[in-house]
């Protein structure tokens, strides 16, 4: 157990020595928070009420998902995983007396909560200051909002391992990875709110486990999720589990593969 | 030792060569590009669904129609789309400085810029062409426009000086590089950003940030003010009309300044490293 | 005037200087008033302890770097100002990074290289057939560089170096890393083309062997400034090499030797 959380800090550490590379990052996420916020309020100012957000819960919206794209991982652009396969360094890896996928786990948790750190807090941040951005008050709310940013952070790092091992019999990470994020972009609601997205396109995409990454924590912590927090907590969870545990089997497939293979 | 030609190669001449041989190395990686190339197709069309989801809702945006977007969209994304495939080579600079290469491009015989524009030239950003080019055709065949032939040499006109303006955007953000390696990422949201930006009408954006996009970084002028003359729109900021055909001037101009930014920085090239 | 003309130096430097600025700290002078001249034909040793100043001043004679004061000329151009004309008169090795292309067959790199350099067809094909050869590169021509080993990469790069026939050739520690039989190898090609096409050479290196085979004569630069500008027998004044060059690395001065 102490491997693991000795390996979050590291990575943590690690993430943070790169600070300023964070804070160009983070003013990324502010200008594209800007951007998507002034497209929503166009929209909303024609038609003030879309499926039961109204226009503080849009730019609300716009600010936290560029807030919430680094720690989730959307870009995928801090797995060392997939080029560790091609390359052949992973022998060394599979041989540590770690579990493999917890291991993988920790460092991008770390990753993540330096990422939290760092780039949440500057786009949200300068949304409400210059923008009709609101955070509801009730302290309920935010920790149920925690409690399903976790679990969408554990299904996005489940779908991110999967596309990783993939290298072990595609033996390029680049292609997969790219054709990956595209997916996450959109689905996860990066570029569109998913629950104004009409008719049945807009239903599948509310199921998928993207849904859960952004769209779900945010409507938690707005008070729109239909179901409520019973609900996304229950989603949340059979995906985590759902993919973690393809995971672990994807693990011992590819063990054993590199084994047979020699190495 | 004497030479039978004695000028160096032209630059645009060095450019193409790179260019294939940059080429022939990523098409070694087959299957990866065509991915690659596909994931770039999908990335592209995810903008134009946001704005298809956005017009299911309303007919107009910020008075202005679906079709209208879409020539916004189609105008901007397709120059920049050209400007990715022909400039975004100088996304690689800042790691070229860090790891000491670009000192290896200063002591060719060709130009510096023309060197670091086709690096890692790769065909898959060709996938981002498609989409915007499907789309412009789209709104230009939808669009109740009555056309004239002045008409149709702005739209053309449009195209290629939103395509000039990207790359003078591209080269300056390469010159940032040579300040703090860092400062790149800073710099390409302004890229990516105006892209992004200017595929809906700029009054979105408020007067105060629209005049900023028209005089202080004149991405107006990719697609714009030419497009409220294309589109018979009057311009929700009031400014004079002869901005719609401003884009020329203003494209030179950029790009005029990119080439004397990037002069400068060469002069200025502290080569990190021993 | 006719009579300097002729002997008009290849490489002229008089007062070189680069500072560097510093945001944080003092502005830092690596090189400080160097003055060299080397003559057509001639293959100098540029030794000195590492931050002594050694690659500034090569950065600046190959135009990458712009001198903050003094004169500069090499091969009748200004480095900086004109780095394009320059580069078609100068070739550079670096011991520690290729200056080929990493995916390619390494024909493929020197083919391009005939493009931008813009080689005449027959002059290509002679100077590749001369090069293959001597430095027996047949057997390689066609793999990726990146699966060349360093001593296969290094003849590779002397190669692509020399392709256009330069005027003055830059060597930044050739020899470093290559087993005992690839650095003679590497020497003896050096000694052979110096003399056999009178090209310059300005040779980088902390390997004593490499001195002593190939310089006739030797500038040692030390905290930016010229400790040492002669022969390497005047150098030496018979005693041992290595020995010579510790004492110089270490900035003790030297024994008796006057000019």
């Amino acid at each position: 157990m102490r491997v693991y959380l000795t390996a979050v800090r590291l990575s943590l550490r690690r993430y943070l020595a790169y600070r300023s590379s964070a804070v160009a990052g983070a003013f990324t996420n502010t200008v594209f928070g800007c951007i998507r916020a002034f497209v929503l309020i166009a929209l909303w100012k024609q038609k003030p009420e879309i499926a039961g957000w109204d226009l503080a819960d849009a730019v609300t919206y716009a600010f936290l998902t560029q807030g919430l794209i680094t720690p989730m991982g959307i870009f995928m652009n801090n797995t060392d995983l997939g080029p560790r396969i091609r390359t052949g360094d992973i022998a060394v890896d599979l041989y540590r007396p770690v579990d493999f996928q917890t291991w993988w786990l920790s460092l991008d948790l770390g990753r993540a909560l330096g990422a939290g750190m760092l780039r949440t807090l500057p786009p949200v941040l300068f949304g409400v200051l210059l923008f009709p951005v609101r955070l509801p008050l009730s302290p309920l709310r935010w920790a149920e909002f925690a409690v399903c940013c976790f679990l969408g952070y554990l299904i996005s790092f489940g779908l991110r391992y999967l596309a990783s091992l993939a290298t072990f019999w595609t033996m390029d990470e680049r292609g997969m990875s790219s054709i990956l994020v595209a997916l996450g972009m959109f689905c996860s609601g990066l570029i569109i709110p998913l629950t104004i997205i009409p008719g049945a396109v807009g239903t599948v995409l509310l199921h998928t486990p993207w849904a859960a990454a952004m769209q779900m924590p945010i409507n938690v912590l707005l008070g729109t999720q239909s179901g409520g927090f019973g609900y996304a907590l229950a989603f949340g969870s059979l995906w985590a589990l759902l993919l973690l545990g393809a995971g672990r089997l994807l693990t011992d497939v590819a063990r054993h593969k590199v084994v047979v293979q020699g190495g | 030792m004497t030479e039978a030609d004695d000028k160096p190669l032209w630059g645009p001449a060095a450019y193409l060569l790179l260019v294939r041989i940059w080429m022939r190395a990523a098409s070694q990686y087959r299957v990866s590009l065509v991915l690659t190339t596909l994931a770039q197709f999908f990335t592209t069309c995810l903008d134009l669904i946001a704005i298809l989801v956005i017009y299911t809702h309303v007919q107009t945006i910020a008075g202005f129609t679906l079709p209208e977007t879409l020539y916004l969209y189609g105008t901007t994304r397709l120059a920049f789309a050209l400007s990715d495939v022909v400039a975004s080579g100088v996304e690689n600079l800042a790691t070229m400085i860090r790891l000491g290469n670009f000192d290896l491009v200063l002591i060719r015989p060709v130009s510096s810029l023309a060197q670091v524009l086709a690096d890692q030239f790769t065909p898959k950003r060709f996938g981002k062409l498609l989409t915007p080019i499907l789309t412009l055709g789209w709104a230009l065949h939808a669009l109740p426009v009555h056309w004239t032939v002045l008409k149709g040499a702005v739209c053309v006109g449009t195209v290629l000086c939103g395509f000039a303006l990207y790359c003078a955007l591209w080269v300056l953000t390469g010159c940032v590089s040579f300040i703090a390696v860092d400062a790149q990422e800073v710099a390409n949201s302004f890229t990516y950003g105006s892209e992004n930006a200017t595929e809906y009408p700029l009054n979105i954006f408020g007067r105060p940030l629209g005049l900023a996009l028209t005089f202080v970084l004149p991405v107006a002028f990719v697609t714009w003010q030419p497009s409220l003359y294309v589109l018979g729109h009057s311009d929700p900021f009031g400014l004079p009309g002869f901005l719609r055909f401003a884009s020329p001037p203003a494209a030179a101009l950029l790009s005029g300044l990119a080439a004397l930014a990037w002069r400068a920085c060469i002069r200025h090239y502290r080569s990190t490293g021993s | 005037m006719t009579l300097s003309s002729i002997t008009e130096p290849i490489i002229l430097a008089e007062g070189l200087t680069k500072t560097f600025s510093s945001r944080k700290s003092a502005p830092f002078t690596a090189v400080d008033g160097i003055d060299l001249r080397v003559a057509a034909g001639e293959l100098v040793g540029y030794i000195g302890p590492n931050g002594a100043g050694k690659s500034t001043t090569i950065k600046m004679l190959t135009g990458i770097l712009s001198p903050s004061s003094g004169l500069l000329r090499v091969a009748g151009y200004e480095p900086q100002r004109e780095r394009v004309r320059l580069a078609r008169q100068i070739g550079v090795v670096f011991g520690q990074r290729t200056t080929l292309w990493w995916d390619l067959p390494l024909k493929d790199s020197f083919t391009l290289l005939q493009r931008l350099y813009k080689i005449p067809p027959s002059r290509y094909a002679a100077n590749l057939a001369y090069y293959t050869e001597a430095l027996d590169l047949g057997p390689f021509l066609d793999k990726p560089v990146r699966q060349l080993s360093l001593g296969q990469r290094m003849r590779g790069d002397i190669t692509a170096a020399l392709l256009h026939d330069p005027a003055v050739v830059y060597l930044d520690e050739p020899t470093i890393g290559l087993d005992v039989v690839s650095k003679h190898a590497v020497r003896e090609f050096l000694s052979d083309l110096n003399r056999r096409t009178g090209t310059t050479i300005l040779l980088t290196t902390h390997d004593i062997a490499d001195i002593e085979r190939l310089c006739s004569r030797v500038v040692a630069i030390d905290h930016g400034r010229v400790t040492y500008d002669g022969s390497l027998a005047d150098l030496r004044a018979d005693r041992d090499l290595e020995t010579v060059v510790r004492e110089l690395y270490l900035g003790r001065s030297l024994v008796d030797t006057t000019e």
